[in-house]
């Protein structure tokens, strides 16, 4: 399985920066050569990646379902009416800057993980939304009156034939939104979520550039690490669901 | 069997069927023909209720349809359109299997199924059965869909325009090859055409329709002879009615049988008896023959036709 190659070195590598960042000292003296502490430590990198990682994984769990129930539920017969509804709930998640919605959060849920998680999903609605009805609008229509003239309920044509011709694009769709919200849940740093924005924060406070970049280094490698993931998994559903239309 | 009475659909205000009355007796093909938007593939779709009827009654087998269960009532009836509908995500053999498996039939019945199908549809297991939709030409692929709407042996065929988009010649051999398996299988179909040619090749009875209603529902002899209305006359065209009536029939209908099939004479010319009498007509005009033999499909000669009498009796 080649294609899962360049995330699993990926995830070994980013693993290994975060247990190992003290051992780049050297380095980062170089980079803030006046600074007593150069290697954040009020927490070890793993924890705050683990942390990160989560509120990552959850957000993008409750986005998908809620996004691509509301997707199913807005092409269906009876709930086309509210498809243009839909798209704009969606639309207005994105306008809103994911620190507003923290200001707005933390006076109803406190300090902590629950705002940023509220500001995640609502941020990543929008791209698995999106592309959950474009992918089953796409879905051609001549196919759709066959499954059902040939005798499909609708659930099954939503289950045999539309969701795995849409899928690719609902695939995608959690891809943007995933690699969105790593960088998005580092702003979780500033109402006390730990993640691996707290070493930015922390740096940026006391104007450490090495803080900021480790925590950066990390952040970027985990988009990097988690994109590259999405990538394998779009190629193994390619084979599974689209194969070659060379002749 | 399928009856519609005084079956109405409207869109809105919009009439698109209007009370129409039709018979299609089991085992007969009939075929809706008439210009785009005169309702004969709302028509069709209303016999398989992907769009129920706003008044009326439509019965398939003396049973009416609004009492059945759609899905039960849908997978008893084969469903071919145009630009086939075949799933792009699964192979050949798995887009026949789909009813069989909607029905689930056990593995191997719907694998013997499959091959069974193939093979009546001149498709070669070997190389189509694990290929994709996309990767075959389009008249395969609409032999495919031909396949997928036969597979759990479906006592009612609806076909939609179902070689519309095809090239004159492909469309030509499917027609053929839609007659050979008619007369096999003897389903009770309806068709949906534009093109009038088509109809009367492969029809039972005619139904012609215009704005909603039925014009004349009867047999291609019938609809050709003595056409209800200016507009199923200038529909058939008048002008070549002649050689339309001819193509109706076939060279064995007016030959001159020998009391016993004989060897033909090694090099010998001649017609086959399964030729219409257009084609029989032209050819002999073209090679200004008078008189030639009559070969059946083992190569024997079984009789002898003239020019003379396709003229006289053909049309």
């Amino acid at each position: 399985m080649r294609v899962w190659l360049p995330p699993v070195l990926l995830t070994v590598l980013l693993c290994a920066l975060s247990a190992g960042m003290p051992t780049l000292e050297p380095l980062f003296e170089w980079v803030q050569p006046d600074k007593q502490n150069v290697v954040y430590e009020r927490e070890s990198f793993l924890f705050l990646l683990q942390n990160h990682l989560m509120l990552v994984v959850i957000s993008a769990l409750v986005g998908t379902v809620a996004a691509v129930a509301g997707g199913i539920f807005a092409t269906r017969p009876a709930g086309r009416d509210f498809l243009p509804l839909v798209s704009q709930i969606a639309s207005i998640g994105q306008t809103f800057p994911p620190v507003a919605v923290l200001a707005l959060a933390v006076p109803v849920l406190g300090f902590g993980e629950a705002p940023i998680l509220v500001a995640l999903i609502l941020y990543g609605l929008l791209p698995i939304l999106r592309n959950t009805l474009a992918g089953l609008e796409g879905v051609d229509a001549t196919v759709r009156q066959a499954a059902l003239g040939m005798g499909m309920s609708p659930f099954q044509v939503l289950l045999q034939v539309e969701l795995p011709l849409a899928g690719r694009v609902i695939l995608a769709g959690i891809r943007t939104s995933v690699t969105i919200n790593i960088a998005t849940a580092a702003i979780g740093s500033t109402i006390g979520a730990r993640t691996l924005g707290d070493p930015v924060i922390a740096g940026l406070v006391n104007g450490n550039t090495a803080y900021v970049l480790q925590g950066a280094i990390l952040i970027g490698m985990l988009a990097l690490t988690v994109d590259s993931l999405f990538e394998a998994a779009e190629r193994v559903w390619d084979r599974r669901f689209l194969p070659q239309t060379a002749g | 069997m399928i009856e519609l009475k005084n079956v109405t659909r409207r869109f809105g205000d919009a009439v698109a069927v209007d009370r129409i009355n039709l018979t299609v007796e089991t085992g007969e093909v009939c075929v809706l023909v008439g210009s785009s938007g005169c309702g004969k593939s709302t028509t069709l779709r209303m016999i398989n209720q992907l769009l129920p009827h706003s008044e009326g009654q439509i019965l398939v087998d003396g049973n009416d349809v609004t009492a059945m269960n759609p899905e039960q009532l849908r997978l008893n009836m084969g469903y071919v359109i145009q630009g086939t509908g075949l799933f792009p995500h699964w192979t050949v053999a798995r887009n026949i299997a789909m009813v069989p498996q909607l029905l689930k039939w056990p593995r191997e019945r719907i694998d013997e199924r499959v091959h069974e199908l193939l093979t009546l549809l001149d498709l070669d297991q070997a190389t189509h059965a694990n290929k994709y939709p996309q990767q075959l030409s389009g008249g395969q692929a609409q032999r495919v869909g031909v396949a997928r709407a036969l597979a759990a042996n479906p006592n009612i065929l609806l076909m939609d325009e179902p070689f519309g988009a095809l090239d004159a010649i492909t469309r030509e051999n499917l027609q053929l090859e839609m007659l050979r398996i008619q007369s096999q299988l003897r389903k009770t179909t309806v068709f949906v055409t534009h093109d009038i040619d088509e109809a009367l090749r492969l029809a039972t009875r005619i139904a012609v329709m215009d704005q909603g209603r039925i014009i004349q529902h009867d047999t291609p002899e019938n609809i050709l002879r003595r056409p209800a209305s200016v507009f199923v006359e200038n529909l058939v065209g008048k002008q070549d009615r002649g050689l339309k009536l001819m193509s109706l029939h076939t060279v064995r209908d007016l030959m001159e049988a020998h009391p016993q099939p004989r060897e033909p004479e090694p090099g010998a010319d001649g017609l086959k008896e399964d030729d219409s009498l257009r084609v029989a007509l032209s050819i002999m005009l073209w090679q200004n023959w008078r008189q030639v033999p009559v070969f059946n499909a083992d190569g024997q000669e079984t009789g002898t036709i003239t020019r003379e009498r396709i003229i006289q009796e053909g049309a």
